[in-house]
């Protein structure tokens, strides 16, 4: 069984992908019910607002049949959540509702819900909702948000604080106080968000008749979306069923509690007719989840001969008007500064961590969730550092990683590594974008007065999270998920999964997987997911998880339908299970190959002739398998990234020439879905390095909420990226995959950020704040004139 | 609001006659009313180029244009140059290199990919990535759309 697979490992084209191709896609848009309502909503165009009077009857003139839900209309059958961690006693974060009560707490915030016969409809009806406002101070700058002057996002509460944590190993200060070399630098990574190309969009039927809730929707965790639609509509779980049409993208984004997907199963619950919200991308703008948004001031001793001594980072990050509920909030602060550092030798460091609330939507996970900060810091401050000491970057990154006798061993900042190829990774990747001819003609061009610049960032990803860290929170996530395999009369098998596909291909490479655990080939493996009613219970697409757990889980399934028609065959053949095996599509002998009874004939006579079988024999012909992490708390992919751009020192523009990535996610089941994974992940790391930023004045409200002004990575902006691999299996599983969904995103900010300033140095000229404008450039260039 | 008219047009070579609000866009009629969801709402203000249809031979955003004004016009969709067999050439290699993830975007960029090509000649990577830098994709990161496109070109225009 640790042979290599057959069908894993091939760059098999996706099942789904001509159906797509062919825009016969059905995402929740496109999904039609009868009797259906559509909701639109009035939202809070202050950041912070007490909200008076809302007086409905324009909107009723307007649209005689329109139906107008306030906060409290909402509250009525629906409670408020709240995003706590069990474990975390000290984080506050007030209670949220569907629907604000009271008071406004971000531009964008629902205020109230108009139902009408058409998108359309309901849209003239709330732009018609009369509400009086009473405009309160907000707390809209983040760097401003911990001063004792600032205005409170929630008066309530005292102040802004809304978490801190330390973590602390050896002793820092002394560390760097005897180093040759401090380098330090101030860092911001700016508000951003994950802009997938379908809107949210949800659709909740009602039958009062049965108190049954059905929800269709673009939700990347359905299982948790039927948790929170059971406990806090009061509807019985077993009555509450979440069903994922195909997804538009995640990325995180479409994992979170909102309030106007919730709100819709209310209106529904109330009107007893189906209910449907879809966002348009205004509205996502100003009610997506928003991410990054950090202030990191950290420094770097090293020794003369470029070890890394010490570390200390000291990050203020922002939540937002809440923490998001259900999930682990703090973790994009939390990730920066326990994953600093991550890949370098070093026993002394100090990592310190505030999280401020601010009158804007809130944060949560998106792709990569603090970790391209942690890399993005911890790179940076080596390049400077090598700098200094005068040794080439890619050199200083081989003499301080971990050495390769040192695992497994856990980091100052508490991340458990079991082994990484760190220095595998970095060669290829060396190789790969011929690192020493780059640097020549870097040079080489420098004397004519073109400004090169060449980035290389080594990168950790935390994929995969078991219950050790969702679990304390009281976070009601699993992470584990589980599949059911089948043997169809016909031979052929039917996979039903936990895992639910938003674009990654999973079910394609869950077919790879079960295909070569029964002998079959992989298009004889149907796999479909996206229904809680009928799946396994299980985790859903987030934490780059579908694969490593998912893919454990159906593996294991295989192996155990496997196990059951060999079984069944001994008993049809009177022979011993033990000298059989598939292959083929059918049982043969094991010694010899020869076929003895094919999968159509076990699954006629196991579903349709028990009567011939032996008394006592009871076909089983489906299994059903869970995994969840339990040898590791994670899995901890790595590599290494570089970029080559060209800064163009009249405009501050930058052209990227090339990126590079060298990863190890283990075991690959499907390269062509691993590397379409890096390269996307490379390019939203890419928009966050040089484009993606909400920006937002003082007062909290949003500049460029559209997609024409929130700049996105087009194809012209971006370079070829080419990707190769190392394969490090994970231990304690079968498959041996680690998740590969945000290593793309984790290194490439780092390594084009890296870029800029390597083209910059000869100016004097230095850049910390991302995302990298134009006008950054020239007035870093204008400052060290 | 309530203003409607009469259009008569001709949707993937069917002759279709309806009556539309005057504000309906076209993407939303052919989602709507003809049930062709395969033209997409990604932004619905002509940035990102999910609902791209053809009209009368060119490529047009369905967000951007009326019904109403397509009265009288030739309008193609996706499952019309699926259907017609115009496209599967970009279709296969779209497939064999898994240039779509989500497949939100793909309609869209099959019309502008299959717009490109009706300059009969082979361009270069540069010149893809530029005739695409209307239509956003978040998942691929475009590479593999580019590696497909210039395929689908190196087969047809071979020098």
């Amino acid at each position: 069984m640790t042979d290599r697979p057959e069908a894993a490992g091939r760059p098999l084209p996706r099942g789904s992908a001509r159906r797509l191709a062919a825009g016969r896609g059905r995402y929740a848009d496109d999904l039609r019910f009868p009797g259906l309502l559509h909701l639109a909503f009035v939202r809070s165009p202050h950041a912070h607002a007490r909200i008076v009077k809302i007086d409905p009857a324009p909107a009723l003139a307007a649209v005689p049949a329109a139906k107008v839900f306030t906060g409290a209309d909402i509250a009525a059958v629906c409670t408020p959540w709240q995003g706590k961690m069990d474990h975390l006693p000290t984080l506050v974060s007030p209670p949220q509702h569907a629907v604000a009560v009271d008071r406004a707490v971000w531009q964008g915030e629902p205020v109230a819900a108009v139902a009408a016969a058409s998108r359309a409809l309901a849209e003239d009806a709330a732009a018609a909702v009369a509400v009086e406002w009473e405009p309160l101070p907000a707390a809209a700058v983040r760097d401003r948000t911990l001063d004792a002057d600032a205005a409170p996002a929630h008066p309530e509460l005292g102040g802004n604080l809304a978490y801190a944590a330390a973590i602390r190993a050896g002793d820092p200060e002394a560390a760097l106080a005897g180093s040759a070399h401090v380098v330090e630098a101030c860092f911001s990574f700016a508000r951003h968000t994950g802009v997938p190309l379908e809107p949210r969009t949800v659709i909740a039927d009602y039958d009062p008749g049965e108190g049954r809730l059905t929800v269709h929707g673009s939700h990347q965790a359905p299982w948790h979306q039927q948790d929170t639609l059971s406990r806090h509509l009061g509807i019985p779980e077993h009555l509450v069923r979440v069903v994922t049409p195909d997804i538009g993208g995640g990325f995180g984004i479409k994992l979170h509690i909102y309030g106007e997907e919730i709100a819709v199963s209310a209106v529904s619950r109330i009107l007893g007719r189906p209910v449907k919200y879809t966002a348009d991308r205004l509205e996502s703008f100003i009610s997506d989840i928003q991410a990054r948004d950090q202030r990191v001031e950290a420094r770097m001793g090293v020794d003369a001969d470029g070890a890394i001594r010490g570390l200390s980072v000291d990050a203020l990050s922002s939540f937002g008007a809440f923490a998001s509920y259900g999930r682990a909030p703090v973790n994009e602060g939390m990730m920066t500064i326990s994953m600093a550092g991550g890949p370098y030798a070093n026993g002394h460091y100090e990592g310190r961590l505030r999280i401020a609330f601010q009158n804007k939507p809130p944060s949560g996970m998106y792709r990569a969730v603090g970790q391209p900060i942690a890399c993005a810091v911890t790179e940076q401050l080596l390049d400077r550092a090598a700098h200094a000491a005068g040794i080439d970057p890619v050199e200083m990154r081989r003499r301080n990683y971990w050495a390769e006798d040192a695992f497994p061993l856990r980091t100052p900042g508490g991340i458990a590594m079991d082994r990484l190829s760190l220095r595998q990774c970095l060669d290829r990747l060396v190789a790969m974008m011929g690192y020493d001819a780059l640097r020549a003609e870097q040079a080489a061009l420098r004397r004519s007065g073109v400004y090169r610049g060449i980035g290389v960032a080594t990168f950790l990803e935390m994929t995969a999270i078991g219950a050790e860290r969702y679990g304390p929170a009281g976070a009601r996530i699993s992470t584990q998920d589980g599949a059911t395999v089948r043997l169809e009369p016909s031979g052929r098998v039917r996979c039903v999964t936990s895992v639910i596909e938003i674009g990654q291909g999973t079910l394609s490479a869950l077919a790879q997987i079960v295909a070569d655990r029964l002998g079959v080939a992989p298009e004889d493996v149907g796999v479909v997911g996206g229904d809680t009613a009928l799946a396994p219970y299980g985790g859903g697409a987030w934490a780059s998880r579908g694969l490593t757990i998912g893919g454990e889980a159906a593996w294991r399934a295989a192996e155990g339908l496997r196990a059951n028609i060999l079984e069944l065959a001994g008993s049809i053949l009177q022979a011993d299970p033990a000298g059989l095996d598939l292959a083929g599509g059918a049982v043969c002998d094991r010694a010899t190959g020869e076929t003895r009874i094919t999968l159509a004939e076990i699954g006629r006579i196991g579903h349709f002739r028990q009567d011939t079988l032996p008394p006592g024999v009871q076909p089983e012909l489906a299994v059903t398998r869970h995994y969840a992490p339990d040898d590791v708390p994670f899995a901890l992919a790595n590599g290494v990234q570089g970029s080559s751009l060209e800064v163009d020192a009249e405009t501050g523009g930058v052209r990227l020439l090339g990126h590079w990535v060298v990863e190890d996610c283990g075991r690959i089941v499907n390269p062509l879905l691993v590397e379409e994974q890096i390269r996307g992940g490379v390019v939203q790391g890419i928009g966050g390095a040089l484009f993606e930023e909400c920006r937002y004045d003082e007062h909290g409200q949003l500049l460029n909420g559209s997609l024409a002004d929130y700049l996105v990575p087009m194809a012209a902006e971006l370079p070829d990226i080419h990707v190769g691999h190392v394969e490090t299996p994970l231990r304690g599983t079968a498959l041996g995959a680690k998740g590969a969904g945000e290593a793309g995103t984790v290194g490439a900010p780092a390594a084009v950020l890296l870029a800029v300033n390597d083209a910059l140095r000869p100016l004097g000229a230095q850049v910390s704040s991302l995302p990298i404008t134009p006008e950054a450039v020239l007035n870093a260039i204008a400052a060290a004139a | 609001m309530e203003e409607a008219a009469e259009i008569a047009l001709t949707v993937n070579g069917e002759t279709v006659s309806a009556r539309v609000e005057a504000r309906r866009h076209l993407v939303d009629f052919l989602r709507l009313d003809l049930g062709l969801t395969g033209s997409r709402l990604g932004c619905e203000h002509g940035v990102c180029g999910a609902c791209t249809v053809r009209v009368d031979g060119a490529i047009v955003r369905g967000c951007l244009m009326l019904a109403v004004q397509a009265d009288g016009a030739d309008v193609w969709t996706i499952e019309g140059l699926s259907d017609a067999g115009e496209i599967a050439g970009l279709q296969d290699a779209f497939v064999a290199r898994n240039a779509l993830q989500c497949g939100y975007c793909t309609p869209g960029m099959l019309l502008t990919a299959a717009e490109m090509l009706k300059a009969g000649r082979r361009m270069t990577r540069p010149e893809i990535r530029e005739f695409l830098s209307g239509n956003f994709c978040r998942c691929t990161g475009y590479h593999a759309i580019v590696d497909a496109i210039e395929a689908v070109m190196a087969e047809r225009f071979r020098d």
